[in-house]
């Protein structure tokens, strides 16, 4: 059993995001940048499936510019066998990204694809249900526990209200929460071992997707900022404040 | 025990300007030497902070080729400020009675953590293979009791030290020469000096505590290529510091401000006297209507000569400011840092193929530029400790009239550790409230460094005695920790009516100065896991 797993690029967590002055976007230049943080636990559940013996071959597979490939590189220090690089520049739409994992899936026949329920810098959650109606596959989105079985899977769901659990058959598209495993360190030993891993490069023109905006954005402006917070020092004002200003009751 | 062993023929710990320039001059001088380079930071540059006014000497001589080499050094310093500061009032100081040391028309402003991101890519391209997010976390001995390598962290321990299921052993690095490049008071650095009794015959190192702050201002505000220093206010006559403002590119300024350890009074608080410096009228003119986007603190050396250590070892050799090398009254360290490293390649190239011994690196080291300035510059700071007004005028005697040339040698006279006076001693300094706008609290300036430390991992700022802060030293100094530390590491709190040391490790932007101040040298800084600390952009 293969497993693809879709990793992006973004901003890290920790970083302060800071939007341009112009409102084109945000500042990218010298900012660390890191794998999107549900994707680790995609790469690290496949992994771990394929230690277990249920996978023989994990593949690691990101869309973007040519520092993209650092996604795929941390990939493979953490046990995926080998990388696909699609590169692509400027922003790339959901659907352009399953329109272009949908070509990759054509060309490996894995049986699983994994990738994080969301990226943490567009927060869109759109690529795996996408790419599930373009595969006309099963789909299980918010995976927190995979059970592989004969043929299926068992998949439990974060759902708002409470764990959801599913059976999907495969070939299926999984997306991955961030309670699903705690992903792994790449140690340094497998750090030099990923530099002779290989990775693939395919120009997205190559794989015939059209990867122009269907969006048009606007404008990026930071939320507004939250006001500070007051004691009042009774209830009534209290109650007079929730009434009057906050308009709440 | 069990640990995996990785063998080079150079292991350099630590990815700034010296490290880096040591890299890449052992490469260009052998390219089939291995040579890795391990940084604490989860990449090259984040853990970099610095003015910085960048004198592109040791670069030239490193990389000739750096204007065509795409390099982040774009900002020519066009003009030149000095003022002193009174309360509300400043004075201009022309510039050409600055010592030539200060002056600045042939630098360039940049930011030093994108030179050493420029730095890495230019060290990975001659093969150099760095690994960010891996602190050294230990030194390695042969049994003879030379350097044989060191120690990355384990990964995946606990609070209580028990490995968790994440848990990744730490690899041995070994090479024939470890060299040690970890900046301002690197923790293995720290010890090397201690084992191998380097500081012999030596004043005591001087430190300062440097802070720095980005902001955007208003176009009419900004003159792209201005550098300007002051002196005198917030501070008093009696204790060290300076502040600088460096106009860059995109509208950008570097606003900063260093004050020397060797303060007296436990009450003051550096980050309270820059952030106090900058509602001066001089100052927030400049500012207002900007908006700060970065902020970070780090360490520095102020010792110079006389407190520079022995830089090699069996084994090893110090660079840059692990040992410290940084010019005092040229206010920089990069250029001297990445020269050092320069040095130290070159010995260990007739190290390993003549078998020469690495006592070459002083010699060589005596006889570089780097040597004649630190030796030109060698009196200034202590004659700052007779006050500003004496200082200067010594400087002005010595820099300007002799060059650095008096035939004798000012002595630093104490530790950093040992200047603090008691507190019921001292008056206490009432600063002014945060208004949000020029001026910040510390735990909004901490969330702009972007750091984080994963939640359950040891402490990594021990305490040789846990007692220690509440029952001597809150009472005989106010415990200092909570005003020194710019990250609000150190707290101390009232829980049923008894008072408790609280240490918020999660926090600390590694800048070292408790491991430098506390009065009894009770906190010492470790590597936290790889990765952890601030994430600094441009700094």
């Amino acid at each position: 059993m293969k497993i693809l797993v879709a990793v992006k690029r973004v901003i890290d967590y920790n970083v302060q995001v800071r939007v341009k002055e112009d409102g084109t976007g945000v500042v990218t230049d010298n900012v660390k940048m890191s794998t999107n943080p549900p994707d680790d636990n995609a790469i690290e559940e496949a992994v771990k499936i394929k230690e277990s013996g249920k996978a023989t071959e994990v593949i690691a597979v990101t869309v973007g510019e040519e520092k993209a490939q650092e996604t795929v590189r941390k990939a493979l220090a953490v046990g995926a066998d080998r990388g696909i690089h699609v590169k692509a520049e400027g922003v790339i739409e959901p659907l352009a990204v399953s329109k272009i994992l949908q070509k990759i899936v054509d060309k490996e026949k894995p049986d699983l694809v994994f990738m994080g329920k969301q990226a943490i810098d567009d927060d869109c959650n759109q690529t795996g249900q996408m790419l599930s109606a373009l595969l006309d596959w099963p789909q299980a989105t918010f995976a927190s526990k995979i059970e592989v079985k004969e043929g299926k899977l068992e998949v439990v769901r974060e759902i708002d209200e409470g764990l959801e659990t599913i059976e999907i058959n495969t070939p299926a598209i999984v997306t991955c929460d961030l309670r699903l495993n705690e992903p792994r360190y790449a140690s340094l030993p497998n750090i030099m071992k990923a530099k002779k891993k290989p990775i693939e490069q395919i120009n997205v023109s190559d794989l015939g997707v059209d990867i122009t905006p269907k969006i048009q954005q606007l404008k990026v402006e930071e939320p507004p900022k939250r006001k500070a917070g007051i004691k009042v020092s009774s209830v009534a004002e209290l109650v007079q404040k929730l009434k009057n200003e906050a308009k709440v009751i | 025990m069990g640990r995996e062993s990785m063998e080079y023929d150079v292991v350099i710990v630590g990815g700034g300007p010296s490290g880096l320039s040591t890299a890449i001059k052992l490469k260009q001088l052998n390219q089939n030497l291995n040579v890795c380079l391990l940084e604490k930071a989860s990449e090259i540059g984040a853990h970099i902070l610095s003015g910085n006014v960048f004198e592109t000497r040791a670069l030239d001589e490193l990389l000739p080729d750096w204007k065509k080499l795409n390099s982040p050094i774009k900002t020519k310093v066009s003009k030149e400020k000095f003022l002193f500061l009174g309360k509300t009032k400043s004075l201009s100081w022309p510039t050409w009675l600055l010592p030539k040391v200060q002056q600045n028309h042939n630098n360039y402003i940049i930011s030093l953590a994108n030179l050493c991101r420029w730095l890495a890519e230019q060290a990975e391209a001659l093969g150099v293979e760095i690994f960010p997010g891996f602190p050294a976390s230990e030194i390695l001995y042969n049994e003879d009791g030379s350097v044989k390598g060191v120690a990355t962290q384990d990964m995946g321990i606990d609070k209580e030290g028990n490995k968790k299921d994440s848990f990744e052993p730490g690899i041995e690095l070994l090479g024939k020469v470890t060299v040690f490049a970890e900046g301002c008071r690197g923790h293995l650095g720290k010890q090397l000096i201690e084992k191998f009794e380097l500081s012999k015959d030596k004043d005591p190192q001087q430190y300062g505590i440097g802070f720095k702050e980005i902001w955007e201002i208003e176009d009419k505000n900004h003159e792209e290529g201005m550098v300007m220093h002051t002196a005198g206010w917030p501070l008093d006559n009696n204790t060290y510091g300076g502040s600088f403002m460096y106009h860059a590119e995109n509208k950008q300024i570097f606003l900063g401000y260093v004050i020397g350890l060797d303060y007296k009074n436990p009450h003051l608080s550096p980050y309270d006297e820059f952030q106090r410096f900058k509602t001066h009228p001089s100052i927030k003119k400049i500012i207002e209507g900007g908006k700060r986007i970065s902020y970070g603190a780090r360490a520095l050396i102020e010792g110079g000569l006389q407190s520079l250590p022995q830089m090699f070892m069996p084994g090893a050799l110090l660079v840059g400011c692990d040992a410290g090398t940084l010019n005092m009254p040229k206010i920089k360290g990069s250029h001297t840092a990445m020269k050092s490293g320069m040095i130290a390649a070159e010995t260990i190239i007739k190290h390993i193929k003549e078998k020469k011994s690495l006592s070459l690196y002083e010699e060589n080291f005596k006889k570089s530029w780097v040597y004649e300035e630190l030796h030109a510059a060698r009196n200034v700071k202590p004659s700052f400790s007779w006050g500003l007004i004496l200082g200067i005028i010594f400087t002005g005697i010595d820099q300007i009239l002799f060059k650095g040339k008096l035939p004798f040698t000012l002595k630093h006279k104490h530790a950093d550790h040992e200047t603090l006076k008691p507190s019921n001693k001292m008056p206490k300094i009432e600063y002014p409230k945060y208004d949000n706008v020029i001026t910040f609290d510390k735990t909004s300036s901490v969330y702009l460094t972007g750091t984080n430390h994963t939640e359950n991992q040891p402490v990594h700022l021990k305490l040789i005695d846990p007692n220690l802060p509440i029952s001597y030293t809150l009472e005989k100094f106010d415990e200092p920790a909570q005003r020194y530390c710019p990250a609000g590491v150190y707290e101390v709190q009232k829980e049923n009516d008894q008072n408790k040391f609280v240490i918020n490790s999660q926090n600390c932007i590694h800048c070292k100065t408790c491991d430098i101040k506390e009065p009894s040298q009770n906190i010492t800084w470790v590597t936290p896991e790889g990765g952890g600390g601030p994430k600094y952009g441009n700094m």
